[in-house]
C-alpha cells in the first residue's frame, strides 16, 4: 500500500542531484562491468529505475552506463530480473538519442522481446518500428526448431502492425497469414509434456493426455483458446497468441486495410468468388490463397468458439473467458463479412441462434452489443428483419442494467460509434432516449461527454420538447432510479445505492398507487409524446435531493442543456422555437430541488432564451401574451433574476416594428405598464433575510427597456422620465441604501441619468436605442454624416454635460 | 565510492537542498518535481510543442488520399495498410497503449497529497513528431509523462465520484488484514473515453479498477474488446496484489519494478490482450513464481 514512507521515497528519488546520480551510475557501471549479477546489482537497478521513472524531466546517464545496460540486456547468462530492469530503465529514458540497441537474432526470444520493447518506445524517429517488424519476420521465416521461440515474438508483430501499418510487404503479409492459419487450425490436440520428468516416473505417467473442453470432456475438434489441459505445447501457446491478434491482423490485411491499387481490388473480388465456391466443400479450402484461407480458418475458429461457449465451464475464470470469446468471435465475424460477403449467409443462422441464447441470460448481456452491431452492419444485406434485436436491446437492457458502469459506457459508446449504421433504425434509437437517459442519470461523470457527442443525433424536431423536459428532470430520474433499485429484490450481494441515505417517505411514495402514473412516466422506456407535470414528485422526493449521485447528475445538466440547444436550433422551425421558448420560461420555476441546481440551470436557460430570440426575433411579438404573463408572476423573481433580465432585455430589443411589422402601440404600452409595475415592485419591496437582494442588473435592465419602449411610443416619454428621476432619487436616499451595495446604487443612478438625458431628445433616443439594421453595414461606419460613432460621441457629450451639472 | 547501502533511506536524500537552479532543464521546468496542472498536458512549457500543434504539423506534412498511398509505396512490393486507411479510421487499433498504477486519495478527507503515478508502462510510443528543434526527445518524454499523469488524475476523480455516489465509506488506506482475499469483482471500476489529441494523438478508452488506495488502469485503443480488457485488468491487479503483496503493511512497489515487469511481459506482452483460460493463467503464474520466488 502507498504509505508516507513511499511518498518520501518518491521525493528522494526526484530530488536526487546530478552529481549524486553520476556517482551512483559509476557504481552501477562497475557492478555491470564485473558482470556481477547478484542482489547488489538488482537492488541498484531497482533504485535507478525509480530515479528515472519518478520524474517527468530527463535524467542524464553516463554513456558507459547506458552502454552497459544495453550489453547486460544481451548477456545470455543474465537472470530475468536484471534483464527486465535494464530494458525498463532504457524504456523509461526513451526517446533517447544515445541508444545503440539493435535487433540481434542470435539472442534468445525473451531478450529479443525486451529489446523490441525498448526500440518500440522510441517514437519511430529512426524507423525502429519497421526494423523490429523485419526482425520478427526473419524469425517467422526461419522455421528452425532451435530458432527463437515465436511465442514471445508474435505480440511484437501485432504491435508493429498497429504502430506502423505500412511496414509489411505483400509477401511478408502472406507469410504471416500462412503461419497464423497453421497455429489457429492445427495446434496439437495432445497436452504438452512436463518440463522435467523425473528419472523414476513411469513412462505411463509421462504419456500426455488429450486436450479437454472447459466442461472437462475430451475435446471434440481442433484446439482453441477455450481448450484446456494440464500443460500446453508451444503451438498451443501460439494458438492463443494468434487468436489474440487475429482481429487486428484481419483488419490490416483486409481490402480496406490495404493501400491497394485497382488491380489488387480485382484479385480480391476474384478471391471472394472462389471462397463462395469453396465454401461448399471444406477440403477445397486448402487450395485458397493465404489471405482467403486465413479468413476461412478464422470463420471456423469463431464458430467453434461459439459452440464451446455453450458448455458449462468448471472454473469461474473460464466462464468469464467464454463471454469475452463470444464478443471477440462476433467482432471477427463482422470483419469477415465486411471483407467477404459470402460469409454472411454462413454466419447468420449461427448468430441468430446465439442471440436467442444470450438474450435471456443477464450474465451475457455484453455480447448483445457486438451482435446488434453485426445486425446493423449486415441486416439489410442479408435481408433479415433485425428490428427485434434493437427492440430488445433498447427496451430491456437500459431498464434492467442501467446501474452497471461498464455496460453503460459500452452501450453509449455503441450508439455513438454506430450512428452512421443506424440508417432506417435511427428512429428506434431516437425514440429510446428516455431509456438511454437512465444510463446518463445513473453514471453521469463518465457519460456526460459521450452524450454531448450523441445528442445531435438523438435530437429530432418531433421529440425535442419531450427531451428538454427529460433533461431538466434528469436529477429527478436519478432519484427515482435509486428508489427503483431499493425497492426491487437486491440484484447483488452488495447494494448499489447509498445505504447511508435513508428516505422511508420516498420509498413509501414510490409504492403509493396514487403516484404510480408519474413514476411510470419518468421511468418510461420510450418517448411517449406526452408531457406530465412532475411537480408533485419534486416535493415527495425532496429528501433524495441531497444524495451524491443526484448532485453529480445535477452538475452535468447545464452542459447537456447547452449541447441540446445547439443541436435543436439546427432542426427547429419557427413554431418549435416558440414552443421551446415557452417551455423554457415555464420550467424555470418547476425544477427538482437539488442544491444549487436551479441557479445553474437558470443561467443556461437565460442565455439560451436570448439565443432563441436572436434566431427568431419575432417570437417576442408572437409570444407577447405569455411574456407578459411571465413578467407578471414576479413572486419567483429573486431566484430567476438572470432569466428575468434576459426576458426584459429581449423585450426592449425585439419589441419593435423593425423586427416584426405586427408589433402594435398597444403591445408596447402593455409591456411598458407591466415592466413599470415590475420595477416598482422590485425597488419598493423591503429587503429581508429570507429573500436575496434584487441584483442591480435587473433594475438597470428594466430602466433601459422602459426607455427603449418609450422611445418607440413617444406618449410614454413623460412617464418614463418621471420614473427614471424617481429611481435616481430613490437610490440616493438613505432609506433604500441597504437594498443595494454602493456600486450597485451608483450604477443604477448613472444609468438613470444617462437615460433621462437621452429621452430629452426623442429622435436621438430612438436612433441610439433602436438602431436600424443598417448599423451592421460598413457604410454606416465609414460615412461621416451617418456614422454611428459620431452619433455616439454627440450623445456622450450631452450625457457628460448633464452629468456634470448633477449635484454632488 | 558509495557504499552498498547508499541511496537507501538516507542515501536517497542526503540533506535538504533548495530546488535545482541553473540546470540544463531550466527553460522547460517550473520547478523540479513540481506537479503541473492538467492544462499542462495540452500546453507543454513550449507552446509550439503542444499536442494540437503537433497534430497540425502532421496533417500539414502528410499527403492524403490515394496520392499518399502511392507516394509511400517502396520501390518494390506492395504495402499492407496505409496512411489513408489510418486517417479515415478504417483501421482501428486493437491493443493496449499503456498500463499504470497510481495512488487514490481517500475522498472527503483533508488529504492534501497529490495523485502519484507509482508505475507506468507505455507499450510502443505514439509516433514522435518530426521536430527539428533541440531537446525534441526531452519534450517528447515530458509529454508522455504528462499524458500518463492526466489519465491517473481522471481515473482518480472518476473513482472518487463513483465511491461518493454509491455512498461507500472513504476507502481505508489499509485493508483490515493482509490475508484477506480482496473482492476484486466488487471493487469500484469503470471506463471512460479520451478524445483524440486530449491527451493522446489517437482517441483512447481507459478501463480502471480501484483497490483500496491504488488505482490500476489500462489505456486502450478505441476498438479493443472491453470485456477482455476488464478481465485482464482484474487479473493483473490480482497478480500484482499477490506477487508483490501490496496489501501487507510496509510493502512498497516503488522498488520492485522488476516483478511488475515480469508480470506484464507474461500477461500483457507488448500490450497484447490475451485470451488466457484458467490453465494458461496457472502455467504463466508458475513460470513467474519460478523466476521471482515469493
Amino acid at each position: 500500500m502507498f504509505s508516507a514512507g513511499a511518498e518520501s521515497l518518491l521525493h528522494q528519488a526526484r530530488e536526487i542531484q546530478d552529481e549524486e546520480l553520476k556517482k551512483f551510475c559509476s557504481r552501477i557501471s562497475k557492478l555491470l562491468q564485473a558482470e556481477d549479477l547478484g542482489p547488489d546489482t538488482l537492488d541498484s537497478l531497482q533504485r535507478l529505475f525509480l530515479i528515472i521513472s519518478a520524474t517527468k524531466y530527463n535524467r542524464r546517464l553516463e554513456k558507459t552506463c547506458v552502454d552497459l545496460l544495453q550489453a547486460t540486456l544481451g548477456l545470455a547468462a543474465c537472470p530475468e530480473q536484471l534483464q527486465v530492469l535494464c530494458a525498463a530503465i532504457l524504456r523509461e529514458m526513451s526517446p533517447s538519442d544515445s541508444l545503440s540497441l539493435v535487433w540481434d537474432h542470435t539472442q534468445n526470444s525473451r531478450q529479443l522481446s525486451l529489446v523490441a520493447s525498448v526500440l518500440l518506445a522510441q517514437g519511430d524517429r529512426n524507423e525502429e518500428v519497421s526494423a523490429v517488424g523485419q526482425g520478427v519476420l526473419r524469425a517467422l521465416e526461419s522455421r528452425q526448431p532451435e530458432g527463437p521461440s515465436l511465442r514471445y515474438l508474435l505480440p511484437i508483430m501485432a504491435k508493429v502492425v498497429v504502430l506502423s501499418p505500412g511496414t509489411l510487404q505483400e509477401d511478408q503479409a502472406t507469410l504471416l497469414s500462412k503461419r497464423l492459419v497453421d497455429w489457429l487450425r492445427y495446434a496439437s490436440l495432445q497436452q504438452g509434456l512436463p518440463h522435467s520428468s523425473s528419472f523414476f516416473s513411469t513412462p505411463r505417467a509421462r504419456q500426455p493426455g488429450p486436450i479437454t473442453e472447459v466442461d472437462g470432456t475430451v475435446a471434440t475438434d481442433f484446439f482453441t483458446v477455450l481448450s484446456t489441459g494440464h500443460r500446453f505445447t508451444e503451438d498451443q501457446w501460439l494458438n492463443v497468441q494468434a487468436f489474440s491478434m487475429l482481429r487486428a491482423w484481419l483488419l490490416h490485411s483486409g481490402p480496406e486495410g490495404l493501400g491497394i491499387l485497382d488491380t489488387d481490388d480485382r484479385s480480391e473480388q476474384e478471391g471472394s468468388t472462389l471462397s463462395v465456391i469453396s465454401a461448399t466443400s471444406s477440403s477445397a479450402g486448402r487450395l485458397l490463397p493465404p489471405r482467403e484461407r486465413l479468413r476461412e480458418v478464422a470463420f471456423e475458429y469463431c464458430q467453434r468458439l461459439i459452440e464451446q461457449s455453450n458448455r458449462r465451464a468448471l472454473r469461474k475464470g473460464d466462464s468469464d473467458l467464454q463471454k469475452a470469446c463470444l464478443v471477440e468471435a462476433v467482432l471477427v465475424l463482422d470483419v469477415l463479412c465486411r471483407q467477404d460477403p459470402s460469409f454472411l449467409y454462413r454466419s447468420l443462422s449461427c448468430l441468430k441462434a446465439l442471440h436467442g441464447r444470450v438474450r435471456g441470460d443477464p450474465a451475457s448481456v455484453r455480447v448483445l452489443l457486438p451482435l446488434a452491431r453485426f445486425f446493423l452492419s449486415h441486416g439489410e444485406a442479408a435481408a433479415v428483419d433485425s428490428e427485434a434485436v434493437y427492440q430488445h436491446l433498447f427496451t430491456r437492457i437500459p431498464l434492467e442494467q442501467f446501474h452497471s458502469p461498464m455496460l453503460a459506457f459500452e452501450f453509449v459508446q455503441f450508439c455513438r460509434d454506430n450512428l452512421q449504421l443506424f440508417g432506417g433504425h435511427l428512429g428506434t434509437l431516437r425514440l429510446s432516449f428516455p431509456n438511454l437517459f437512465k444510463f446518463l442519470a445513473w453514471n453521469s461523470p463518465p457519460l456526460t461527454s459521450e452524450f454531448v457527442a450523441l445528442l445531435p443525433a438523438l435530437v429530432d424536431a418531433g421529440t425535442a420538447l419531450e427531451m428538454l423536459h427529460a433533461l431538466l428532470d434528469l436529477p429527478c430520474l436519478t432519484a427515482v432510479l435509486d428508489l427503483q433499485l431499493r425497492s426491487s429484490p437486491a440484484p447483488s450481494e452488495r447494494p448499489l445505492w447509498d445505504t447511508s441515505l435513508r428516505a422511508p417517505s420516498c420509498l413509501e411514495a414510490f409504492r403509493d398507487p396514487r403516484f404510480q402514473g408519474l413514476f411510470q412516466y419518468l421511468l418510461r422506456p420510450k418517448a411517449s409524446g406526452a408531457t406530465e407535470r412532475l411537480v408533485p414528485l419534486y416535493q415527495l422526493l425532496q429528501p433524495m435531493a441531497s444524495c451524491a449521485r443526484v448532485a453529480q447528475c445535477a452538475e452535468a445538466v447545464p452542459t447537456l442543456l447547452q449541447a441540446f440547444f445547439s443541436a435543436v436550433t439546427q432542426v427547429a422551425d419557427g413554431a418549435l422555437i416558440n414552443q421551446l421558448a415557452l417551455l423554457l420560461l415555464g420550467r424555470s420555476d418547476s425544477l427538482y430541488p437539488a442544491p444549487g441546481y436551479a441557479a445553474r440551470v437558470h443561467s443556461v436557460l437565460s442565455s439560451q432564451f436570448l439565443a432563441l430570440c436572436t434566431l427568431k426575433p419575432s417570437l417576442v411579438v408572437e409570444l407577447a401574451r405569455d411574456l407578459l404573463e411571465f413578467l407578471g408572476s414576479v413572486n419567483g423573481l429573486r431566484s430567476r433574476a438572470s432569466l428575468v433580465t434576459s426576458v426584459v432585455w429581449a423585450v426592449g430589443e425585439y419589441l419593435s416594428v423593425a423586427y416584426d411589422r405586427r408589433c402594435t402601440v398597444e403591445q408596447i404600452n402593455k409591456f411598458f405598464e407591466a415592466l413599470e409595475a415590475l420595477l416598482f415592485e422590485v425597488t419598493q419591496c423591503r429587503p429581508s433575510a429570507a429573500l436575496p437582494r434584487c441584483p442591480p442588473k435587473v433594475v438597470t435592465a428594466l430602466m433601459t427597456t422602459l426607455t427603449k419602449l418609450a422611445s418607440r411610443s413617444q406618449d410614454l416619454i413623460p412617464r418614463a422620465s418621471l420614473l427614471l428621476s424617481k429611481m435616481r432619487t430613490l437610490t440616493q436616499s438613505p432609506a433604500t441604501s441597504s437594498m443595494h451595495s454602493e456600486e450597485g446604487a451608483e450604477a443604477i443612478c448613472t444609468r438613470a441619468t444617462e437615460l433621462l438625458t437621452l429621452l430629452k431628445m426623442p429622435s436621438v433616443a430612438q436612433f441610439v436605442l433602436t438602431p436600424s439594421t443598417e448599423v451592421c453595414s460598413p457604410r454606416y461606419h465609414r460615412d461621416v454624416n451617418t456614422a454611428l460613432p459620431l452619433a455616439l460621441r454627440t450623445v456622450s457629450r450631452l450625457v457628460e454635460r448633464e452629468a456634470g451639472l448633477l449635484p454632488g | 565510492m558509495l557504499s552498498a547501502g547508499s541511496l537507501g533511506k538516507e542515501g536517497f536524500c542526503p540533506s535538504e537542498r533548495p530546488a535545482r537552479r541553473g540546470s540544463k532543464h531550466q527553460e522547460m521546468q517550473p520547478a523540479p518535481g513540481s506537479h503541473s496542472t492538467a492544462l499542462d498536458v495540452s500546453a507543454p512549457p513550449n507552446p509550439t510543442a503542444s499536442a494540437g500543434a503537433r497534430a497540425r504539423d502532421r496533417l500539414a506534412q502528410a499527403p492524403t488520399g490515394r496520392a499518399a498511398a502511392i507516394a509511400l509505396l517502396p520501390p518494390k512490393g506492395m504495402l499492407v495498410g496505409s496512411l489513408r486507411a489510418r486517417k479515415e479510421g478504417t483501421h482501428p487499433g486493437a491493443m493496449v497503449h499503456a498500463f499504470l498504477i497510481h495512488t487514490l486519495r481517500a475522498p472527503n478527507t483533508e488529504d492534501t497529497g497529490l495523485c502519484r503515478v507509482l508505475y507506468s508502462c507505455v507499450f510502443g510510443a505514439e509516433k514522435s513528431p518530426d521536430d527539428p528543434r533541440p531537446h525534441g526527445a526531452e519534450r517528447d518524454r515530458l509529454l508522455r509523462k504528462e499524458q500518463i499523469l492526466a489519465v491517473a488524475r481522471q481515473v482518480e476523480s472518476m473513482c472518487r465520484l463513483q465511491q461518493q455516489a454509491s455512498g461507500r465509506p472513504p476507502m481505508d488506506l489499509q485493508p483490515q488484514s493482509s490475508d484477506e482475499q480482496v473482492p476484486l469483482h466488487e471493487a469500484p471500476r469503470g471506463a471512460f473515453r479520451l478524445a483524440a489529441e486530449n491527451p493522446f494523438q489517437e482517441p483512447r478508452t481507459v478501463v480502471w479498477l480501484g483497490v483500496f488506495s491504488l488505482g490500476f488502469a489500462l489505456v486502450l485503443d478505441a476498438h479493443e474488446n472491453l470485456l477482455l480488457a476488464e478481465g485482464t485488468l482484474r487479473l493483473l491487479a490480482r497478480l500484482l496484489l499477490d506477487h508483490l503483496r501490496l496489501l501487507a503493511p510496509g510493502t512498497n512497489l516503488l522498488l520492485r519494478a522488476d516483478r511488475i515487469e515480469g508480470i506484464l511481459t507474461r500477461f500483457l506482452p507488448h500490450g497484447q490482450l490475451l485470451f488466457l483460460n484458467d490453465q494458461f493463467v496457472q502455467d504463466l503464474e508458475k513460470e513467474l513464481s519460478a523466476a521471482w520466488p515469493r
